[in-house]
């Protein structure tokens, strides 16, 4: 056994799963469905969509 | 003919649900094309395609709303804008005002959450799964569109931290029972599984279950971790993962075949891995690669299943892989049915590892086929709308699903190519995949079945018989009822195998 048992991978695996879902509501309904912690993030393009914007600002950061 | 649009400023929403926005419209009488997208330049190039073209719409930003309608009047074009709130309202996606706009947010919520699932537009899908990584979460991360420089500094990156990245465009996985993204309800158990084909995976699990044994964890990889670019860096995070795991006894990797240094590098893993493992790379030559004590290769999906349960000691039923007295009736029943130009079998799939899978399979059997995902590009089609010969057709590939639904999620795309099939003299078989599992189609055959019944039809007419060939991945835990599923099938006159792999070695049997 290489993987120390505590690697985040395999905590993962062992569950919970406690999930934050960025983007497709259908994803968290479905996670949700099988009784898995979930926070829906109603995911919005940061800097209103301006990529050259969001390169300023987290440059800025 | 007819048009118009509307831009809502600042009101975004996410594709799957924009889809079904734009199918409501589709539904309206006279409407002859609509689009229903955000304004990014990807869907403003698509929107300028169908000639909606305005000032207003080049200035859009992605987080504004563009609804275009083309209608045969413009009293239903506006119509149909003029009630766009109805729509929408009708759509169901009620954004919580409670709920967090930002993963920042999101974590702030939920500071114990150890996996970040990301299904936003790929421009943005780096940034955020850096984030996340950032952070100490692991990520499944179903944007597509992600270069692969950037999946390559994801992938490092969380290898440093030990974490991993399922995907780009990862479309499955099962983490101790739960599934993630399109996944089937399996039971529990020891077999493991590491994917970089999402269909494959739900293929491989939902045999394993239906087989009555169990899948301790399926990981999706992604389609390009095995190529030499990104040299397999998840699917060894993988590995080590489940060699680690108490619950896994044996693992099975199902991909497209590794790059060649890639595979070298797999080979000296395996050597050294203190579990079985079975390799099955779909569109190697049956017998590739270099066994081992404890690796060996799977040709197809189900030798994969047949293979992880022997390595659990079990004894599956490979007697299946026989066609009942039943099924062979059927050969010489359909190919008598036959006028004499009905000679070719049309692939439609909703499935890209099936189109593959299936186009393996003829291969094997000496049946050149064509596809607009080609084993080898040599037999590649020239126009993916034009069948030609045997051909099997991936309608899930991007030509067809940008800015439309993925046929898993909706028939619409499939319904067409279909009928499209049944007018050409030369079909004798139609080959289809049904899969159902979370977050699909709740009614896969049911939307297919009337193109389906008329697509027998148009052959009838002309002095022949179309067969049916179908397969359904899936099992009795999903939230489709199987059965039901089977039946509308046979109702519609279909062979039903549950499995892609027997579906098209039955059309092989058929052509022979």
């Amino acid at each position: 056994m290489r993987q120390p048992m505590e690697s985040k991978i395999n905590e993962l695996l062992q569950g919970p799963i406690i999930v934050i879902n960025l983007g497709l509501q259908k994803f968290a309904e479905s996670l949700e469905a099988q009784k898995v912690e979930v926070v829906q993030v109603d995911w919005v393009p940061p800097a209103g969509g301006d990529k050259e914007m969001l390169d300023l600002l987290e440059r800025l950061l | 003919m007819p048009s118009g649009f509307v831009i809502r400023k600042n009101q975004y929403y996410d594709s799957v649900f924009l889809m079904g926005i734009s199918k409501r419209i589709a539904d309206v009488p006279g409407v002859q094309r609509n689009a229903v997208l955000m304004g990014s330049e990807t869907n403003k190039r698509l929107l300028a395609d169908i000639d909606i073209c305005d000032p207003q719409i080049d200035a859009a930003q992605p987080n504004d709303l563009v609804v275009a309608v083309i209608a045969e009047t413009q009293q239903i074009v506006n119509d149909v804008l003029r009630r766009l709130d109805e729509f929408l309202l009708g759509g169901v996606q009620v954004a919580s005002t409670s709920n967090p706009h930002s993963f920042e947010e999101g974590l702030a919520q939920k500071s114990n959450a150890n996996l970040a699932v990301i299904s936003v537009p790929g421009e943005y899908a780096a940034r955020e799964a850096r984030k996340a990584l950032e952070a100490g979460l692991n990520v499944f991360l179903f944007s597509d569109n992600v270069s692969i420089d950037e999946e390559l500094d994801l992938k490092q990156f969380a290898a440093e931290k030990k974490l991993l990245v399922m995907g780009p465009d990862c479309g499955t996985s099962l983490i101790g029972g739960i599934g993630i993204g399109f996944a089937n309800v399996v039971r529990k158990g020891s077999i493991g599984a590491i994917g970089a084909a999402g269909t494959g995976l739900q293929e491989f699990t939902s045999q394993v279950h239906n087989a009555g044994f169990g899948i301790s964890h399926a990981i999706g990889t992604g389609g390009h971790d095995l190529s030499d670019q990104i040299g397999g860096l998840t699917t060894l995070a993988a590995l080590e993962a489940l060699e680690a795991d108490p619950a896994t006894r044996v693992i099975t990797i199902i991909s497209k075949p590794p790059g060649t240094k890639t595979l070298a590098r797999l080979i000296e893993r395996f050597k050294t891995c203190t579990k079985p493992i079975i390799g099955c790379f779909l569109g190697a030559p049956a017998k590739p690669h270099e066994t081992g004590a404890n690796f060996q290769c799977a040709p197809t999906i189900d030798e994969a299943v047949w293979l992880a349960i022997r390595a659990l000691g079990g004894e599956p039923d490979s007697n299946k892989a026989d066609f009942s007295t039943e099924e062979r009736q059927w050969i010489g029943r359909e190919k008598a049915s036959w006028s004499p130009e009905q000679k070719y079998v049309r692939g439609i799939f909703a499935g890209g590892t099936f189109c593959y899978q299936s186009q393996q399979i003829f291969r094997d059997a000496g049946i050149l086929v064509y596809s607009n995902a080609p084993l080898e590009a040599k037999n590649k089609l020239r126009d993916s709308d034009q069948s030609l010969e045997h051909t099997f057709v991936d309608m899930g590939s991007d030509e067809y699903t940008l800015g439309k639904p993925h046929p898993m999620i909706d028939g619409t795309l499939r319904k067409q190519r279909i009928l499209t099939e049944s007018r050409d003299p030369q079909i004798a078989i139609l080959l289809l995949d049904f899969i159902l599992g979370y977050n699909a189609s709740m009614d896969p055959v049911g939307e297919l079945f009337d193109a389906i019944l008329e697509a027998r039809q148009n052959v009838k007419k002309r002095g022949g018989n179309l067969t049916v060939v179908a397969s359904v991945c899936g099992t009795d835990g999903d939230p489709q009822d199987l059965n039901l599923q089977i039946k509308l099938l046979k109702e519609a006159g279909a062979i039903v195998f549950r499995s892609n792999a027997k579906a098209a070695s039955f059309c092989c049997e058929l052509l022979k």
